[in-house]
C-alpha cells in the first residue's frame, strides 16, 4: 500500500556531505571578509554552500545563476545552508524568506543576504 | 460563476455532476456497496472492484477535473469528504480513491499543456484510474530521491524519452489507466532532482515482481513492479518534483490520508455507539460502564476531525502562492497533520475496541473491529512517522513564528 502515492520529505539525501570537504577548503579560501563588497558576498556564499550545502557538484564550479536544487540541493541541505548563511552574515532569515526560491541559486541567496545586511535589523 | 462566457456554458456537458454532491453520492457508494464487499476485499486481499465500478457510474473518479475539460471542478474539501465517506465502508476503497485524487491534484495544477489537458479531458470522460509509482527498490520509503533517471532521444521527433524502474510497490498497478513515475530529471542528474512523468498504459509495460498480502488495507494491492515506459517530452510536469511536491502532493496527501482515516475511525466510533445503545437498551435507566471509553473515542474523533478541517484551511489560504505552499511553516503544519491523525486514528479504534469489549474483538459480530484497528495500523507506516517527525525537527532549527492568522 500506500507507500507510495506519497509525499515528499526531504531527504536524507544520498550524496549527502561527500562532496562538501574538498570544495569547502577551495571556497573558503576565495571567501573570507563576509559582506563588504559583491565578490566578497558571493565567496562568502559559495564558502558556506561547500561547507554546509551537501551539493553533488563542488560549489566553486557553480556560476551564480545555476539552480542549486539541479546541484543536488535537498530540503534538508537548505537547513544547514541557512544556519550556515546566518553565521557567516550576522544575519536572520524571516519567515516570509524561508522558502524555497530564496535559495535557488548563488545570486537569489546573494539578493535575498544584501537585503537583510541592508535592512540592518541584525 | 456568472462571469463565465455564454459558449462555455454551451459547452458544458449538461449532466456534468454539480460539486456539491460529491460527498452525499461517494457516501451512497461507500455505504451501500463498498461496505458490502468489504469484508471479501479484505479477506481476499482482492481490489474493491464492485465499489470502483459504481464510482465510475457516479462519474466520480473525474470530479477534481476543472468544469471545462469536462470534469466536476471539486474543492479539495469535496474529495476529503468523498474519501472519508468511502472509507467508512470500506478503507481500502477510500485510500485507494484518495490515491487516485492526488494524482489528479498534480495533474490539475501542474499539467498546464496541451498533452496533460487532453489527459484530463478523458480522465473526466472515460473515469481513467491513476496510480503512482514513487518508491524504488534502491531507495525503499525515501521517496525524494530516485535512483532512476528520465532519457531523452534528442534525435527522436518531437523528443521522446524512455524511463525504467524497479517500483517496489506500485497500488492498484493492475487496475490503473495511468501511472505516474517519479525519476532523475536525466542520467546526470543528482538523486534529488527528481521529474514527474505521466504514462499512461499505452505507454508502459508492467512485470509483478512482488504481491501485497498485509496486516491490513489488503484490497489496496500494492504489488511491486518493474515498470518500463516511453513517451513524448511533453508528459513530463514541467515543474520540479521537489517543488510539485511541497505545492501538490504533500499537503493534498496528508490531507486525503488524513481524510480517509478519519473514516476508519467514524465507522469504530459508530459500532462503539450502536453496542453501548444495545447494552443500555438490556437494562434501562442504567449506563454501561464501558460508555466513558466511547465519550473518550468521540472527543479523539473531534480532535481529529478539527486538525483536518484546519489543514484544508491552511491549504487553501495558501493555495496560488508558490512562497507560502514551499515555506517552512506550511511544510511542517502539513508533516504534522499526517503524524497527529495516524496516531489519533488507532487510538480511536483501540478505545471503541475497549467498548465493545468481546464483542468488538471477535469476527462474526456487528461490532467487529479487527479490520479497523488492521488497516489503521498502516497509517503510521505509510511514510514512516519516524521519518518525518525527523525531518520536522530538523525544520524547526530554523522555523520562525508565521505572521496569518493563529500564528
Amino acid at each position: 500500500m500506500p507507500q507510495d502515492a506519497s509525499p515528499p520529505y526531504a531527504n536524507q539525501s544520498f550524496q549527502g556531505s561527500l562532496s562538501a570537504g574538498a570544495a569547502g577548503l577551495q571556497a573558503s579560501a576565495a571567501g573570507g571578509a563576509a559582506g563588504g563588497t559583491d565578490d566578497g558576498m558571493v565567496a562568502g556564499i559559495r564558502s558556506v554552500l561547500a561547507e554546509c550545502g551537501g551539493l553533488a557538484v563542488d560549489a566553486g564550479t557553480l556560476a551564480i545563476d545555476d539552480d542549486l536544487y539541479s546541484a543536488g540541493l535537498t530540503s534538508h541541505g537548505c537547513v544547514g545552508l541557512m544556519l550556515g548563511l546566518e553565521e557567516e552574515f550576522d544575519v536572520e532569515f524571516p519567515e516570509k524568506l524561508l522558502n524555497r526560491r530564496t535559495f535557488e541559486s548563488i545570486a537569489a541567496i546573494r539578493d535575498a543576504v544584501r537585503g537583510l545586511v541592508d535592512g540592518g535589523a541584525a | 460563476m456568472n462571469a463565465a462566457p455564454a459558449a462555455l456554458i454551451g459547452l458544458a456537458p449538461v449532466s456534468a455532476p454539480a460539486p456539491v454532491n460529491v460527498a452525499a453520492r461517494a457516501r451512497a457508494v461507500g455505504a451501500e456497496i463498498a461496505a458490502r464487499h468489504a469484508e471479501a476485499v479484505d479477506r481476499d486481499g482482492r481490489f474493491p472492484v464492485e465499489a470502483f465500478d459504481a464510482l465510475r457510474e457516479e462519474r466520480l473518479l473525474g470530479v477534481m477535473v476543472p468544469a471545462e475539460l469536462g470534469g466536476g471542478g471539486a474543492s479539495l474539501f469535496d474529495v476529503a469528504a468523498a474519501c472519508h465517506a468511502l472509507a467508512r465502508g470500506c478503507a481500502a476503497t477510500g485510500m485507494i480513491y484518495a490515491m487516485h485524487q492526488i494524482q489528479v491534484a498534480c495533474l490539475v495544477n501542474h499539467g498546464t499543456n496541451g498533452w496533460h489537458r487532453d489527459l484530463m479531458a478523458r480522465i473526466a470522460a472515460d473515469q481513467l484510474l491513476l496510480g503512482s509509482a514513487t518508491t524504488e527498490k534502491e531507495t525503499g520509503g525515501d521517496i525524494r530521491n530516485s535512483v532512476c533517471a528520465v532519457t531523452t532521444d534528442p534525435e527522436a521527433e518531437g523528443g521522446r524519452f524512455t524511463l525504467a524502474k524497479n517500483a517496489s510497490v506500485i497500488s492498484y498497478g493492475d487496475q490503473s489507466d495511468v501511472i505516474l513515475v517519479t525519476a532523475r530529471r536525466n542520467p546526470d542528474a543528482p538523486s534529488s532532482d527528481q521529474v514527474l512523468a505521466v504514462v499512461t498504459k499505452d505507454d508502459y509495460r508492467l512485470e509483478k515482481t512482488s504481491l501485497w498480502d498485509a496486516m491490513g488495507m489488503r484490497g489496496t494491492c500494492s504489488d511491486g513492479y518493474r515498470l518500463e515506459a516511453a513517451g513524448v517530452i511533453d508528459q513530463i510536469l514541467p515543474l520540479p518534483y521537489a517543488d510539485l511536491s511541497a505545492q501538490t502532493m504533500l499537503p493534498v496527501t496528508h490531507i486525503l490520508w488524513s481524510s480517509t482515516w478519519l473514516g476508519i475511525a467514524a465507522d469504530a466510533v459508530s459500532r462503539a455507539r450502536a453496542f453501548v445503545r444495545s447494552e443500555a437498551k438490556r437494562k434501562p435507566g442504567t449506563t454501561p460502564a464501558s460508555a466513558v471509553r466511547l465519550a473518550e473515542a468521540t472527543a479523539k474523533l473531534q480532535q481529529m476531525k478539527a486538525v483536518i478541517l484546519t489543514a484544508i484551511r491552511q491549504y487553501e489560504l495558501a493555495c496560488g502562492s508558490p512562497e507560502q505552499l514551499t515555506g517552512l511553516s506550511f511544510a511542517t503544519a502539513m508533516g504534522t497533520l499526517k503524524v497527529t491523525t495516524s496516531e489519533l486514528v488507532r487510538e480511536i479504534v483501540e478505545a471503541a475496541i475497549r467498548t465493545c469489549g468481546l464483542a468488538g474483538y471477535r469476527n462474526d459480530t456487528p461490532y467487529s473491529l479487527g479490520r479497523h484497528l488492521r488497516d489503521a495500523h498502516s497509517a503510521a507506516l505509510m511514510i514512516g512517522n519516524d521519518r518525518i517527525m525527523s525531518h520536522i525537527s530538523t525544520q524547526l532549527l530554523v522555523q520562525r513564528d508565521g505572521l496569518g492568522p493563529f500564528e
